[in-house]
Formats: structure tokens, sequence, C-alpha cells
């Protein structure tokens, strides 16, 4: 009788709250449904063009399609194409990695040091130059300046610079000869990725608390380079972090400053990139399923290289 | 007393680690010599827009202008008026995607923020740590399936396939999410106890208050937009942008060289000036940018 009275409620207790636990869930659902609303018209799109669109690549890159016939399955067929039989890809892969070792760090540097040491400047002068160095980044499409800069006949600046100065007697091609173009777009790159890393980075300083500079005063910090290693860098984690997944990002999609400068293809595949291969089988070859794969493989660079990075940077000043 | 003393000697301290001369002054040297390297093309494309002809094919080739003339500015004027389509619709189409584009993404991303910065509800992890994650890849990795996407929608050749897409750029939601976030919660609940409804408050409270957020969404915004050429989608030449219209001049070749420069001109000056207007505003909202733990 005992057991029985005892045994009622507890097996009464535990349906209950697992009922409640689903019941919560929806009153919370219910809850938050303006809050689903408001998001709404956002992430429809985003979803759209952003998530699905990530998705239907992926998928795609097990298939043969060409936008005409219908897509059959050829499992990993395209991946080991690209890797095994695709020389050109290979050279995109090398560039790819060219460009983004060295634009990468250097910029990221660059959006930092400077940041760093325009913050010193008077609150004025600190304005304009901020303006000075991210201007190339808002300026857009106007990078075809640097075509005229490097222009192959004499008419161009730097040949005609190099010329009457005597150090080359006859114009050099610096977009057409293999040896420099690489190291064009890497100049041009640089030259326009001081872009919202550092917009982030000068923000970042100026936050800093300033108490936290003076206690580091006492408590024995000598030098500028101390108390950039032990207040300034751990202070803006957060920004150091945020710039990292903005410069990298940029570092790996290096497309459309090859093909304005170098042409599409470059010559000799010499400013080819996985972007510009993409491109390639993506809107003039419409080897759908072969482009996706490529897409795939760009996705997996772009996204591995920045959570790695991220692991690395939680790291500084700890 | 103390404390007075103290302070002293901690701005003493702050101004030796700021003297150290040599160091000072090489800093210096760098930013002026890579400050140079960033504004010479811009100044050059600045001086070529008011060249005479004959000096912009000057050998060897001249950097400041000599005999500044608007006559560039007059041609632009005069080919405005002749060419097939004109000049002015390829401005008008830029301006149309620009706007709605910009306005769009500022009012679609506040709002998809604000519950995002401000509320706990199933979900809300996931999808944020979603769009951090789109962060970390560029809009060339869906391009295919997002030409598919505007076939299937029938946008393919229409302004909407340039301006839609444009308005759920992840950018603008982390760093608007991130900025309203220091909204304080009790300005909030006192709405709520007053009876406001979540869209009146994100309305009338929480939009008031991340002005300098919008200015920042606009300034990454507008010039993405405002240099679009069309990309694989538009094809008609009346609905084709002013970027269009400038390569078009560019690769024309020599003939329209200055023509050419006074766009180019006018292109970039419209986003520089909005930045210089708003920067104060950007630079607020970006101290908020960073990704938290």
């Amino acid at each position: 009788m005992q057991t029985k009275i005892n045994h009622q409620p507890t097996t009464g207790s535990i349906y209950q709250a697992k009922e409640s636990r689903l019941a919560k869930f929806k009153k919370e659902l219910k809850r938050g449904k303006h809050y689903y609303i408001l998001m709404a018209p956002y992430f429809i799109i985003f979803g759209l063009f952003t998530l699905i669109p990530v998705a239907v690549s992926f998928v795609l890159s097990f298939f043969h399609f060409n936008m005409l016939e219908f897509p059959n399955f050829i499992g990993w067929d395209n991946y080991s194409r690209l890797f095994l039989n695709d020389d050109i890809f290979m050279i995109a892969l090398r560039n790819t990695f060219i460009f983004a070792v060295i634009t990468g760090p250097i910029s990221y540097i660059a959006c930092f040091l400077f940041a760093w040491i325009i913050n010193e400047l008077s609150p004025k002068v600190r304005a304009f130059m901020t303006l000075i160095f991210y201007a190339p980044s808002l300026s857009g499409n106007v990078f075809f300046i640097w075509l005229i800069i490097f222009s192959g006949d004499s008419y161009g600046y730097l040949n005609g610079f190099l010329m009457s100065a005597g150090f080359i007697l006859e114009p050099i091609q610096w977009l057409r000869d293999e040896q420099y173009i690489l190291w064009v777009v890497i100049l041009v790159q640089l030259w326009l990725s001081l872009g919202t890393a550092f917009l982030a980075f000068i923000a970042g300083l100026q936050t800093i608390d300033r108490s936290l500079i003076e206690a580091g005063a006492v408590d024995g910090i000598k030098n500028r380079w101390q108390e950039l290693w032990f207040i300034t860098l751990p202070s803006m984690k957060p920004q150091l972090l945020f710039g990292a997944v903005m410069q990298i990002t940029m570092a790996f999609a290096v497309a459309d400053i090859s093909i304005a400068l170098a042409g599409f293809p470059s010559v000799n595949y010499a400013a080819h990139t996985v972007v510009t291969h993409l491109m390639d089988y993506g809107s003039i070859r419409f080897e759908m399923g072969y482009a996706s794969a490529i897409a795939t493989v760009l996705f997996t660079l772009m996204v591995g290289t920045n959570l790695v990075i991220q692991k690395l940077l939680r790291k500084v000043g700890e | 007393m103390t404390l007075f003393r103290k302070r002293r000697k901690i701005f003493r301290i702050k101004k030796r680690l700021n003297r150290s001369f040599t160091v000072s002054f090489l800093m210096f040297a760098l930013l002026a010599v890579f400050g140079a390297f960033m504004a010479l093309p811009l100044v050059y494309a600045i001086n070529n827009a008011f060249k005479p002809l004959d000096e912009i094919f000057l050998f060897p080739p001249r950097f400041f202008v000599r005999n500044p003339t608007m006559d560039n500015f007059f041609d632009l004027v005069a080919i405005m008026g002749n060419s097939w389509v004109p000049l002015s619709r390829y401005f008008a189409n830029t301006l149309v995607i620009t706007i709605v584009g910009t306005v769009g993404h500022i009012l679609l991303a506040s709002a998809a923020a604000y519950p995002l910065a401000k509320y706990r509800f199933p979900g809300s992890k996931t999808i944020f740590s979603i769009v951090i994650l789109a962060l970390m890849f560029s809009p060339h990795v869906t391009a295919i399936p997002n030409y598919m996407v505007m076939s299937w929608l029938g946008w393919i050749d229409t302004h909407l396939a340039l301006i839609v897409p444009a308005m759920a750029f992840p950018l603008g939601l982390f760093l608007m999410k991130q900025f309203m976030e220091q909204i304080p919660d009790a300005l909030l609940e006192a709405a709520k106890i007053d009876g406001a409804s979540e869209y009146r408050i994100f309305w009338t409270i929480v939009m008031p208050n991340v002005k300098p957020a919008w200015l920042t969404l606009m300034i990454l915004q507008f010039p993405m937009l405002w240099g679009t050429n069309g990309g694989n989608f538009i094809y008609s030449e009346s609905l084709k942008t002013l970027n269009y219209a400038l390569e078009q001049i560019v690769l024309g070749g020599i003939a329209r060289a200055g023509v050419g420069a006074a766009v180019a001109l006018f292109l970039m000056m419209v986003p520089i000036t909005l930045f210089v207007i708003s920067q104060s505003s950007v630079i607020s909202t970006m101290a908020n940018s960073g990704i938290k733990d």
C-alpha cells in the first residue's frame, strides 16, 4: 500500500517534467514570436543567397551538371579531376597560397601598425590620416589607375620614371611578363587591403581604458613595446579576432584585381587564382558541377584557415 | 595629496614613453612614406581629371596637372546627351541600386540584429554563429548557386539581382548586433512596462540609439553597390551601371581618356565624401566590432 502511494507521485512528476520541458520550449518559441518576425526578412534573403547556395554548391560538386542536361551523380570524380588532372588548378592553388601567405599577414600587420601610429596623433591629424589610408578601400574600382602606372609602354608612369632616371632602357611589360605580374597584383592588393580591419583597430585603440595604461606604468612597464604587448594587444583581442577574419577572407578572394590588371586569363596563368579558376568554369565553360567542386575547396580553405587563426589569436597575451 | 603626486609621476612616465625620439621619428617616416603610397594614385586620379588631352599623353608622363581645365567635365556632359544610352541613365541606375540596397540593408540588418543582441530565444546562439561563419568566406563561393536562385526567381537582368542579396550581407548584421548590445536593458524594460510592443520598441527606442551604426553600415555597403558593374546579372544596356560605363570608356581607349578620368573622379569622390562626413560615427561603431568569446 505504502509503496503504491509512493510510486504514484514519482511517475507523475517525471511525466510532468517531460511535458513541461516541451511546453516550456513551446512557450519560449511563442514568446520569441516577435523576434522571429523581426528577423525573418533578413534571414529569408540570407538563407536564399548565402546558406542554400553553400549547401547547393556542396551537393552539386558530386554531380556532372552543365545547366542543360539533368545533373547526374559522379561521386568524387570532380575532386579527383581537380587535384590529379588539372594542372591549371594547381597553378591557381599555388598562386592563391602565395597571395594569401604574403598579403594576409602583411596587410594584417600593416592595419595594426598604421592604426597604432595614427592613434598617437592629435585628433584632427588622426582623422585625416585615417581617411588617407582608408580611401583606397572606399574608392572601389578606381584601381584601374594602376593600369596606367604599370602600363607596358613608355607612357606608363613607372616605365617613364625608370627610363628618364636611366634605370632601364626599354619599357618593361609589367602586366604581360610572368616575372612581374604576380608581384604587381600583390602590390595593388596590399594598397587596397587597409579596410574594415583597419577601422576596427583604430576604434579599438581609442577605447582602451586609459587607467589600464596608467596602472601598467605604475607596475613597471618601461617602454612602448612592453605597453603594446602587455596592455594594448590583450585589451584589443576582440578587434584583433575580427580583423583577422576580414583580412584572411580578403587574402583568399583575390580575383577582381587580378582580372582588371593582368587580364582573364592572365599570361600563362601567372595571376590565375582559385577564384578566377572558378569563374572560368562557372561563367565561361558552364561546367557547374566542376565549378562547385572548386567553390567547395575555396570554402574549405577560407573557413579552415579562419578557424585555425582564430584559435591561435585567442592565445595572444595569455 | 599622494594621489596627486602619483598622477604627476605617471604623467612623467607617460611622457618619457612617448619621447623616445628615434623611434618616433622612424614611425612618422614610415607613416609618411606609406601614406604617400596610399594617396598617390588618388591624387593622380584627381589631377588627371583636370588635365587637358595633350597633357594626358605627354612623354615623359607628368604627375601633376600644369594647366588645369574643366574640359573633361564638359566633354562628359556632351557625351551624356549624345550616346545611345545617355550617361545620365547609367547614373540613375547606379543611384537606385545604391540607395535602395543600402537603406534596405540598414533596415533589415537592424531588425534582425535587435533580437539577437538583446534576447535569448531558441536558436539565437546558433543563428549568430552562422552569421560569424558567413564572415569567413567571400561571396565568390556562392556565385554559381546564386545565379541559379536568381534565374529561378526570374530576377536575371533586373536590378533586384543586385539589390536584394546586398541587403543581407553578414558584416552589417554582425556590426549592428555588436553595437546594439550596449543599449541599456533598463531602457527597453521601461518601454515594455509602458506597454510598448517589440516592434514599437525596436522602431522608437532602438533605432534612434544606433544612428552611428547606420552610418557605418552605409559606409561599408555604399561603395560596394556604388562600384558594381552589374556582374553577370545585367544584360540590357539601359539597366547597366555607371561603373560599367566607366569600364567601357576606359576600354574605348585614347580618345576618351580625359572623360574616363572625369567619371573616375566622380565615382571616387562620392564614397570618400560620405566617409569624411560619417567618420566619427563609424569609428565609434567599430569600437564594438570585436568577436568576443
